[in-house]
């Protein structure tokens, strides 16, 4: 019984977070600001996300590191986001395998 | 549904897939942690099908096997991700026009940082039978994962396990560098985050504040400043994205 409320107060609170925003705010947004603000949020959720915490994602920082070249070097030339995360897994394994 | 519809499901599913692969390795690791926890794998899959997130089913797991509080737990759930309120506001502005309420909240159950990502790169507005080709494989992969890392922990060889820790990250950087590529103000709000994220992991002062929270961070302030010194100028009213591209 606990672990059963106890998940659901988990998925009611998480489900609440996403869904406010979303579903009650459908006005544009007037002021420029925020506006610019919205615009840059994925960028700054996604490169605070990743760095520096791509280098702690495996075991060992070293392979790790090789991993995030691998995928930055493809990502550069724009191979698409199954080839990059791909490549960076089998980079690392690589890694395991190798060293 | 029309050929259009059509189209931005197909869209959608294509994009959904890496995203796939990614949960179910993220997933079976949580999969794994939670029976080694004492859950069953059911529960384990209960807690993905109806959480789909991942640092919060880490944490709200950690709560309930130190028998914590129902309070305890919606604070560390809205701690941990309460950087989906910033996503979905953000989505709000982006979403077709044409959604009802009820379309709107059912979609908002599959913001994730990830399908958000994806999302967001989309050049015009996000339509319904987009989300819904987005989210298949994420939803089937994470819940898939979590019950295959439940069922069968220790099945895949470690160091594979292991190199599938980096996936999810992979793929953020399959998104943010080719748009960096782009847009210098890209690259400064790239900037920016990174080096306060590194801050706040480094110093030892901030190293209490939990990972969903300097997601947070991280994202008033970046956003902020590059609001204030570069701010976007209006582009033309809503148009659908384009399917081909």
């Amino acid at each position: 019984m606990y672990i059963m409320l106890s998940i659901l107060v988990m998925a009611l609170v998480t489900y609440l977070i996403r869904v406010l925003p979303l579903t009650f705010f459908k006005k544009k947004v007037q002021s420029r600001f925020i506006r610019s603000f919205l615009y840059y949020v994925p960028y700054a959720v996604l490169g605070g996300m990743t760095f520096p915490h791509i280098f702690y994602s495996t075991e060992n920082t070293l392979y790790a590191a090789i991993g995030t070249v691998v995928a930055v070097l493809l990502a550069y030339f724009e191979k698409g986001l199954t080839t990059v995360a791909l490549a960076s897994v089998m980079a690392v394994y690589l890694c395991h395998i190798l060293l | 549904m029309g050929k259009q519809n059509k189209a931005y499901f197909k869209k959608g599913f294509k994009l959904g897939i890496p995203i796939g692969i990614g949960y179910f390795s993220v997933s079976f690791a949580f999969g794994m942690l939670a029976v080694s926890s004492g859950l069953s794998p059911v529960l384990a899959l209960v807690i993905s099908m109806t959480n789909v997130t991942s640092a919060g089913q880490f944490a709200g797991m950690q709560v309930m096997v130190l028998g914590g509080t129902y309070i305890e737990m919606a604070l560390t759930m809205l701690i941990i991700n309460a950087r989906y309120f910033l996503m979905s506001l953000s989505l709000s502005q982006k979403v077709s026009k044409k959604l009802t309420s009820l379309q709107r909240a059912l979609m908002s159950f599959m913001v994730t940082d990830e399908i958000f990502a994806v999302a967001s790169m989309e050049v015009g507005a996000v339509t319904g039978w987009y989300w819904l080709g987005l989210s298949i494989m994420p939803y089937l992969g994470w819940s898939g994962g979590t019950l295959a890392g439940a069922l069968a922990a220790g099945i895949l060889p470690k160091s594979l396990q292991d190199a599938l820790g980096i996936a999810l990250y992979g793929m953020f950087i399959a998104i943010i560098i080719p748009a960096a590529k782009h847009s210098k103000p890209i690259v400064m709000t790239l900037i920016i985050a990174i080096g306060i994220s590194c801050v706040l992991e480094y110093i030892p002062v901030f190293s209490h504040i939990s990972s969903g929270f300097a997601v947070i961070i991280v994202t008033l302030i970046a956003a902020g400043i590059m609001a204030y010194i570069a701010p976007i100028e209006e582009k033309g009213e809503e148009e659908e994205s384009c399917i081909s591209c």
